[in-house]
């Protein structure tokens, strides 16, 4: 079964606010992860300028010989990116149920203070259950 | 033919009834303000024992009007004056009418005569709320409890109302409980309407000067 290595929530100006890893193959430290965050905001900002087509939005799906990268932005431009086994299905379905769990746990929580790391344990919870039939 | 229908004016405001209206509310509107006022009293108090007592203090203003409003809707104009009427009033009319569905359960406490509990496994004001760790044992259930105490004191029973969360074995979230303690002075009032009869010998009138 395919399988997810990481998943990363990163704020309007491209830092990195959640960072889950989900396998030993997507591990990597802190300093790499906020680094990667960054690496994509940028890679997804300048995207949007080279796309011949007027209204992109921006990178969708990357694809590479050993991970597919799955993004979705909101509107409001935080943007969610799964790292996940080549050939993964439902990731964008995925997705959208993560940005329904932020807007519940994270968005209502009146200790989350707007674009900084979250810290909701109730956020983790459900997404741990999201996670269970995942293998 | 299509008939229009006239919405009656009223003259007076207080000649308008009191309506059901709407029986639904987005729970995520709700959620969104709730967590707003929480952080409003954040950014005016120094410490949480302070932010407690702040929205202890808002729900009490909603238990007070609450009150009134049910014993107007649902009871025919009638108060409960009795403490064993008062706590299933609270358990199951004010339950219901606020979070859709009655509490999970009432129970009298063991160590002392007057606590009573009501015990919920998770209060809908703090479903989406995750209190941070350094916020020690904080619960917004504060401003539920702030409801229970405004709907006791207006009924003309005076007790101290505090919410707590109560570890359960076996769940990952906790239990919420409001316990109720009654003030010193109704501990007779408690005793005597408890009882089935009244024994009139036991009362010694006032001499009529």
């Amino acid at each position: 079964m395919a399988a997810i290595y990481s998943l990363f929530i990163i704020n309007k100006s491209g830092g990195l606010i959640f960072y889950k890893d989900y396998g030993s193959a997507g591990r990597m430290d802190t300093n790499d992860s906020l680094r990667l965050a960054s690496l994509w905001h940028s890679m997804h900002a300048i995207s949007q300028q080279l796309s011949p087509t007027t209204g992109c939005a921006g990178i969708e799906l990357l694809q590479a010989h050993t991970f597919d990268l799955h993004c979705f932005q909101s509107l409001t431009g935080t943007k969610f990116f799964v790292v996940c086994e080549p050939g993964t299905l439902h990731m964008e379905a995925l997705l959208k149920v993560i940005y329904e769990l932020y807007t519940d746990y994270v968005l209502k929580n009146p200790f989350y203070e707007m674009e900084m790391p979250i810290r909701c344990e109730l956020f983790d919870l459900n997404l741990s259950q999201e996670q269970k039939p995942n293998p | 033919m299509i008939s229009v229908g006239k919405i009656k004016q009223y003259a007076n405001v207080l000649e308008k009834p009191v309506s059901r209206g709407r029986q639904e509310v987005s729970l995520s509107a709700f959620a969104f303000l709730f967590s707003e006022l929480v952080q409003y009293n954040q950014t005016q108090v120094d410490n949480i024992a302070e932010l407690e007592r702040r929205l202890e203090d808002a729900g009490y203003a909603v238990g007070a009007r609450v009150l009134e409003l049910l014993c107007h809707r649902e009871k025919g104009n009638r108060r409960e004056t009795r403490l064993l009427g008062i706590l299933p009033f609270v358990h199951s009319t004010v339950w219901k009418v606020l979070f859709g569905k009655a509490a999970d359960s009432l129970e009298k406490g063991t160590e002392h005569e007057d606590e009573y509990m009501i015990s919920e496994k998770e209060l809908l004001v703090n479903r989406f709320i995750s209190i941070p760790k350094d916020m020690g044992a904080f619960n917004c259930g504060a401003f539920v409890a702030g409801i229970v105490k405004g709907v006791l004191d207006n009924a003309g029973f005076p007790a101290v109302v505090t919410a707590h969360f109560v570890p359960m074995e076996g769940q990952q979230r906790p239990r919420t409980t409001i316990l109720i303690k009654f003030a010193e002075e109704l501990s007779n009032k408690i005793y005597r309407l408890s009882q089935k009869t009244f024994d009139f010998s036991s009362f010694v009138p006032e001499p009529v000067v």
